[in-house]
């Protein structure tokens, strides 16, 4: 096995500096403030906190747009956090399109999916749950991608060169779990841990209404079991407060999924996320639903406003890797289409079982022509024992973003 | 109601004039009585002028937006644009927007169909995303402007059904008046006042006519340039809308034509990798 850095480095002496120059760097800088009203379950976990992060874009093209290469360091400070504290190859991908087929090779993402609240048969790239738990912020994934381009469809190709572990919270962070994580010591099914390589295959295709995407990935599964953690003699570890501490544990996934939209005429969508994954210990299916329908000029202005209802089902159920098992969402999403593009989503997620709840406002504005500010707040109610939210109880938080664009 | 009646009616017309040798005919027509049947010479003059523009094949743009509010403040949007000629239906076209820097990178692509709605994805550069869009959105202001998505849409023939209602000079340019109404029960308007070149039938003003028949908008072409020794393209193209005092100023450059564009740079995978 060989590990993914080293072809990177070839292609960065051979390629990189003699078109050092030539491109173009784009890219935002951006301050945000979490204020949480309440105070921490413990007391080692920061309160209000202030965090800086940085993601420059560098993008070069040659032989007439036919060839790019790309490279999306990023990079973020925190205050409290020092896992939150953290640098990532979002991207570092040379690629070349021709008439049939796109070849790509290096660090990047790639989306797979059609709901808004979760992304289920989303498995390429590895969550950077640090960032934020909504599951939007995904790590670099080193890869070579074929894609081959067909009047029936295009059929993507991925060998995924070694996996990057998801991030969490670290023990002063807020928004984490009720015990610590060591991700310094995770386990794997394979032997290969970190380095095993996978393999996924997608096809894709619109069709009339229809956008239609069918994939099965066979390796190291994204969303981690977490384990009790032992040290060098066997014994159970404690923190100093006497919690046990876990480690996560990745298996081996054989996983075939689907993705449906339907855009009906009328203006509603129709939107369908299934999966069927065999692991450790079974195979299990999980499905989301969604429908969407958007009000275009409410009243004889400007604004819209959309109507978002999703639906997510796991048959694992409680033994369920992801918090949504049993969960709806319902939402709104306002447009004011103005000058500042200002706009505001506004929802709920409720677990049916428990009836706990995460409540979201997300909303953004322009501010002149390179600044943007983001608002969120988000608040979990009736969290009990059993719910995946329940080590997030105090952290109800308004958190403030301003980005500035160059 | 009476969108639903002349959806029928001008597509019966339509075929009867590709029966008969249209140029001709208009031609004749347009010495004789235009009064005798305004329906059939103002669709004459619809389908003149996409005739004209018709067999350019591909081409590239780029497009500055000016908004302008009450008091004279501006913003700025900065894309470029594709557009693939579709025979027998309406144009491909895929917008890439460089300004305001928050939305770089978000691609836009659109299939104009004559009849049914249109398909459109939309690009979320941030989250790696391709979305299809509802089309439902016509009378919505783009990217905040005082036009609205389907002023800037592909403009079929089949889009609406039209009236000659007389002539008129404009800046010293003798021009057809055609009234035309949209077909799509979902556009903003109720009708527009279309001012066509009489000699190279191209639009020189619209008149834009809200759902209560209040005048809304005005859209004047200027600086009209020639490609390829055959097809116009206004540099310049300012809406005006009377009722906000708002305004939006498009200065087009760098018109490209035969670039040799095919439907693979208007797929979903060009969608994801537009710079």
């Amino acid at each position: 096995m060989f590990y993914p850095f080293k072809w990177y480095a070839i292609l960065a002496i051979t390629v990189f500096p003699s078109y050092l120059t030539a491109g173009e760097i784009s890219g935002n800088i951006s301050v945000e403030t979490r204020l949480f009203p309440q105070s921490a379950l413990s007391e080692v976990q920061g309160g209000n906190n202030l965090s800086l992060a940085f993601q420059p874009e560098y993008y070069l093209e040659w032989s007439g747009g036919y060839q790019s290469f790309t490279f999306v360091p990023y990079y973020r400070i925190d205050q409290a956090d020092d896992k939150r504290t953290h640098f990532d190859l979002r991207e570092l991908q040379w690629q070349y399109i021709a008439r049939r087929w796109e070849f790509r090779a290096g660090y990047r993402r790639v989306f797979w999916g059609v709901i808004e609240t979760y992304h289920l048969v989303d498995v390429i790239n590895q969550t950077d749950l640090v960032e934020n738990i909504d599951f939007e912020d995904k790590l670099g994934q080193p890869m070579l991608n074929l894609a081959i381009i067909n009047d029936w469809g295009t059929i993507d190709l991925f060998l995924l060169l070694g996996f990057r572990e998801r991030t969490f919270a670290g023990e002063e962070g807020r928004l984490r779990f009720p015990l610590r994580i060591d991700t310094k010591k995770a386990l794997y099914e394979s032997g290969d841990e970190e380095k095993h390589i996978d393999f996924a295959v997608r096809y894709e295709h619109s069709l009339s209404i229809w956008d239609i995407g069918i994939s099965h990935f066979i390796g190291t599964n994204r969303e981690p079991s977490f384990q009790l953690g032992f040290d060098e003699n066997n014994s159970l570890r404690f923190t100093d407060a006497g919690d046990p501490i876990l480690v996560p544990f990745y298996d081996q996934i054989n996983q075939t999924s689907l993705d449906l939209q339907g855009t009906a005429e009328s203006g509603l969508l129709f939107k369908l996320e299934a999966l069927t994954r065999k692991g450790i210990p079974d195979r299990f299916f999980a499905v989301s639903g969604g429908l969407e329908y958007t009000f275009y000029g409410i009243k004889d202005s400007n604004t819209d406003m959309g109507i978002l209802l999703e639906y997510h089902y796991d048959d694992r159920d409680s033994a369920a890797t992801t918090p949504f098992q049993d969960d709806l969402f319902i939402g709104t999403r306002i447009a004011l289409n103005d000058v500042q593009s200002t706009d505001l989503l506004v929802g709920a997620i409720i677990d049916i079982n428990t009836g706990g709840s995460a409540l979201v406002l997300e909303s953004t504005r322009r501010i002149g022509e390179s600044w943007k500010l983001e608002v969120q707040i988000r608040g979990f109610v009736n969290a009990n024992e059993s719910d995946p939210i329940y080590g997030f109880r105090k952290d109800d938080m308004l958190q403030i973003e301003l980005f500035k664009y160059f | 109601m009476k969108q639903r009646i002349t959806k029928i009616l001008p597509r019966a017309v339509l075929a009867s004039l590709f029966l008969l040798n249209m140029e001709t005919m208009y031609a004749q027509s347009a010495d004789e009585d235009k009064s005798d049947d305004p329906v059939a010479y103002g669709l004459a003059i619809a389908v003149e002028t996409e005739k004209r523009d018709t067999g350019f094949g591909d081409f590239t743009a780029e497009l500055t937006m000016i908004l302008k509010n009450r008091h004279g403040e501006t913003s700025e949007r900065y894309i470029r644009s594709r557009t693939l000629e579709v025979i027998g239906d309406g144009d491909k076209t895929l917008s890439i927007f460089d300004k305001p820097r928050d939305v770089k990178g978000t691609a836009f692509l659109s299939f104009s169909h004559k009849e049914g709605a249109d398909d459109q994805w939309l690009y979320l550069p941030a989250l790696k995303r391709v979305k299809k869009i509802s089309s439902n959105n016509k009378s919505g202001p783009f990217m905040g402007s005082e036009f609205a998505f389907e002023d800037l849409s592909s403009q079929e023939v089949e889009k609406y059904t039209y009236r000659y209602v007389g002539d008129d000079v404009l800046d010293g340019i003798n021009c057809f008046m055609l009234e035309r109404d949209p077909v799509d029960p979902k556009s903003g308007y109720t009708v527009q006042i279309v001012w066509i070149d009489k000699e190279e039938y191209i639009p020189r003003k619209i008149d834009f006519y809200d759902r209560k028949s209040s005048l809304l908008k005005t859209l004047t072409f200027s600086n009209y340039k020639q490609y390829l020794d055959k097809y116009w393209r206004a540099s310049e193209m300012n809406m005006i809308n009377h009722q906000t005092g708002k305004s939006t100023r498009l200065e087009w450059r760098e018109f490209k034509f035969a670039t040799g564009l095919t439907d693979r740079d208007f797929d979903k995978n060009s969608l994801k990798r537009a710079r």
